[in-house]
């Protein structure tokens, strides 16, 4: 009989072991969006380039540039500047990895091979210039974001000013040590002198994408995300409130910069001053970003 | 190092409650799978209840997510008349640890009942006693290493719970950020040192439960012959 029970008890371990295997290395959130928070981009998929037709260029082989940029980016980049940029380069290929900045700057630490990297705030991109992780010389202020207050779609009542998040049952805010979205929000509110208070009901998101999509779900009344993530969610949340500029002491500034070592300088050169032309920031500007300058 | 004590807190006080609730549904559920006659429905419900076993955390939370919440059937009816809102409350860490937790509660405790000499049980029907009593003083009490074996699995599986947890529970601190969601906030924020402080922490509530466990199996080795 002993040998019996031993096996339950080997089977029952084993299966436990195998839960324990499934626990997810990095979790999505519920809702459409979030396969796009923490995605890698999608590439170009010719390999039919055709070289000599006016203004394009073609590099000898395909080069693939890695960009790690903020989760705020990921739209903007995947459906329009990437594709324009790689229809104009057809030799470099760009793949983008999105998610917080936080968590970026962690991953490159750890050792992710990024070519580029743009933050959604100057601490992560001045953190790892400390490290001399970065080409210095490139780091450009690229755009302006704001902060706004959004609500579930149609919740709005009540909440018509930035003050008014402390009338929120839960607030879904991006987590302030490693989201730019959330270290914004955390200064703003703690300028209000609201900060603690709301410490028993707020939770904190890895990543902004999942702020928002916490608030489209109505599993929070409020959440503070940039205007641009509230601007392609139009139907699930709205925009309570605005975060004014002078509540943060410099404003949603995003740097850019070459990572140091890569392997493609010269490509990832070429697309950070794609980036900074005026065709693309027009792109910029239909999505609701602003220039950084 | 001085660390927010908080996660451990709460982790300990979910896997508490989520196995108060899981060690008696798991064996109730038990017992009432093994007495079905019919080999067919055994077997779907036997699956039914084993489902969250072979699932991804996430897809759990997500259907947790789907039945608890505000706008959901469920959660909406919760909301209206009782006032309780399921998401971001404690009282999901335990919905969550209990969803992950129940079928290895379940699949111990069948196992251990099923083992049961069932002539034992059927004599005690000849003398009249009540299947109640049958239930508790012959199955449970002869399969007690096994059920406890079952629990102490249960209760670290909810202590260990973080995909569903984090979707349905959300990451407040003080109220639902669980030791695993400490370590993934740290590793997040790059509090390298931190998370290993938490980390430790889990380590060692794991080789405990282990370590009780392994003194169940002994016991069960013992009590065997």
């Amino acid at each position: 009989m002993a040998g019996k029970r031993m096996g339950v008890m080997a089977l029952a371990v084993a299966v436990w072991a195998l839960a324990g295997c499934k626990e997810p290395g990095s979790f999505g959130v519920s809702s459409v969006r979030s396969q796009e928070a923490s995605k890698v981009g999608r590439g170009w998929a010719d390999g039919g380039a055709e070289p000599g037709q006016g203004g394009i260029d073609v590099l000898e082989n395909q080069e693939e540039i890695v960009v790690a940029a903020a989760a705020s980016l990921s739209n903007v980049f995947e459906d329009r500047l990437i594709p324009m940029f790689q229809e104009q380069n057809q030799g470099i290929r760009v793949r983008g990895i999105y998610d917080s900045s936080g968590r970026l700057q962690t991953q490159l630490e750890e050792g992710l091979e990024a070519d580029l990297f743009i933050s959604a705030s100057r601490k992560q991109m001045e953190a790892l210039d400390e490290k001399a992780m970065i080409a210095s010389e490139t780091i450009t202020p690229l755009l302006k974001n704001k902060l706004v207050l959004i609500v579930p779609a149609g919740g709005e009542a009540g909440f018509g000013a930035l003050e008014d998040i402390v009338k929120a049952k839960s607030i879904a805010l991006g987590d302030p040590d490693s989201v730019p979205a959330g270290q914004y929000a955390k200064e703003a509110l703690m300028n209000l002198g609201i900060w603690d208070e709301l410490q028993d009901r707020v939770s904190f998101g890895t990543n902004v994408t999942e702020v928002l999509n916490q608030v489209a779900a109505f599993s929070a009344d409020a959440g503070i995300v940039y205007a641009t993530d509230a601007a392609g969610m139009e139907g699930k949340v709205t925009v309570a409130a605005e975060v004014f500029e002078e509540s943060l002491s410099q404003g949603v500034i995003y740097p850019v910069a070459v990572v140091k070592g890569t392997a493609h300088s010269q490509a990832s050169g070429r697309f950070l001053e794609f980036l900074k032309t005026e065709e693309a920031m027009a792109v910029f500007e239909e999505y609701g970003f602003a220039r950084g300058e | 190092m001085d660390m927010d004590w908080s996660p451990f807190w709460i982790s300990m006080t979910t896997a508490g409650a989520s196995i108060g609730i899981t060690f008696f549904l798991g064996l109730f559920c038990a017992w009432g799978v093994m007495s079905i006659r019919n080999e067919k429905i055994k077997i779907i419900l036997d699956g039914i209840l084993t489902l969250p076993l072979v699932l991804p955390p996430t897809v759990m939370g997500f259907f947790l997510l789907y039945i608890f919440g505000v706008k959901r059937p469920v959660g909406r009816w919760l909301a209206e008349y009782f006032g309780v809102r399921v998401v971001f409350s404690w009282g999901a860490t335990v919905l969550a640890a209990v969803a992950m937790s129940f079928p290895l509660m379940y699949r111990s405790s069948r196992g251990a009942l099923e083992q049961v000499d069932q002539d034992l049980a059927d004599a005690a029907r000849t003398l009249g006693m009540r299947e109640w009593d049958i239930f508790w003083k012959i199955l449970f009490a002869n399969a007690v290493p096994g059920v406890a074996g079952g629990g102490v699995l249960a209760f670290a599986r909810g202590l260990g719970e973080f995909g569903a947890t984090a979707m349905i529970a959300g990451n407040i601190a003080g109220r639902t950020r669980t030791l695993p969601m400490a370590v993934y906030a740290e590793v997040a924020a790059g509090n390298m040192e931190k998370a290993w402080g938490y980390t430790a922490v889990i380590i060692g509530l794991g080789l405990m439960s282990m370590t009780l466990m392994n003194l169940a199996a002994a016991r069960a080795g013992r009590k065997g012959k």
